[in-house]
């Protein structure tokens, strides 16, 4: 999951960074920093997996009034 | 039983990381109250309890989101409970922030747009009286509390909070992390749970400074001591 403070919402930790990647000679307009979640799940259904992490967002790993996520699968093949 | 002297139960609530809570408790007891610590995994409240105080500190190392995670311990469905039915809830620091992750009171806590730790006296305006948190401020209220934190950045939507709500304001040009409106406490609509980033508890006895704190721990008390008259 990556978890990231939405638009519009101030985000001093973004900014404090663009600083230093200016200071470092990249043009850079804009930082916003946020967060990844790893997380295995045991079911190797798609739709039960991607329910429930969504359930998981929503309920604990974002804020959703100043944050937005997203959800990416991706199927272990050793297990 | 209504008298000064009697002192109502007022449940301070322990997590692990709280570091305020027995600057809470002495406080509070000095101000004529029966402060009780609860641990987080208390399925009750005390008995006869008369208000909960959520107190200031690192719940849970700040692990996620302030008090993202310490909204989770069993404690917290009492206190849920408690203020569904009108109970007093107070949160102070991390506590206001743990009761914006439960949805007890609006917006969220982000971080100081400075970035920085921010730990000094600030000036405060109290922008109403007639609370139970604020009771005994006077009303054109100016209060000298100090806060301490790195995340106390309060934001909301505009529809979120009335202006009503917003009964603490950093003085201005006084405003320690860049929050909205220089809201430094909100109330909730029924206005019974009250959350502020500026810690009272610290400030009850001139030996530290100011004593401002106690007009809002003491309005607590009082509110607590009248809602158990009411109850009788």
């Amino acid at each position: 999951m990556l978890v990231r403070p939405k638009p519009g919402i101030l985000d001093p930790q973004g900014q404090a960074v663009s600083t230093s990647l200016r200071h470092l000679g990249f043009d850079v307009s804009e930082t916003r920093v946020g967060r990844v979640i790893d997380v295995e799940l045991r079911t190797d259904d798609v739709a039960t997996a991607r329910a429930e992490l969504e359930r998981m967002c929503e309920q604990l790993l974002a804020n959703p009034l100043i944050e937005s996520y997203e959800i990416a699968l991706e199927r272990d093949a050793t297990a | 039983m209504t008298d000064d002297a009697y002192r109502p139960v007022v449940a301070v609530v322990v997590f692990p990381g709280s570091n305020d809570d027995r600057d809470a408790l002495r406080a509070l007891d000095l101000l004529g109250a029966d402060a009780q610590a609860v641990w987080h995994d208390a399925s009750h409240l005390p008995r006869e309890t008369a208000a909960v105080v959520l107190p200031g500190g690192f719940s849970f190392g700040d692990y996620l989101r302030c008090g993202a995670l310490a909204r989770f311990s069993p404690v917290m469905r009492a206190v849920q409970t408690f203020a569904s039915e009108g109970g007093l809830v107070l949160g102070i620091c991390n506590g206001f922030q743990i009761l914006t992750e439960a949805g007890l009171l609006p917006g969220a806590l982000r971080p100081n747009a400075s970035l920085s730790f921010v730990c000094r006296d600030v000036a405060l305006r109290v922008e109403r009286t007639d609370t139970p948190f604020t009771s005994r401020c006077s009303p054109d209220g100016h209060l000298t509390i100090p806060v301490k934190h790195g995340e106390g950045c309060w934001f909301a939507d505009e529809e979120l909070a009335t202006a009503g709500q917003l009964v603490l304001r950093y003085a201005e040009g006084a405003n320690p992390n860049g929050s909205i409106g220089d809201v430094a406490g909100v109330l909730n609509e029924q206005g019974n749970v009250f959350g502020l980033m500026p810690h009272p508890e610290h400030a009850v006895d001139p030996l530290l400074g100011s004593t401002d704190g106690a007009l809002i721990l003491g309005s607590l008390v009082d509110a607590a001591r009248l809602s158990v008259a009411a109850a009788v």
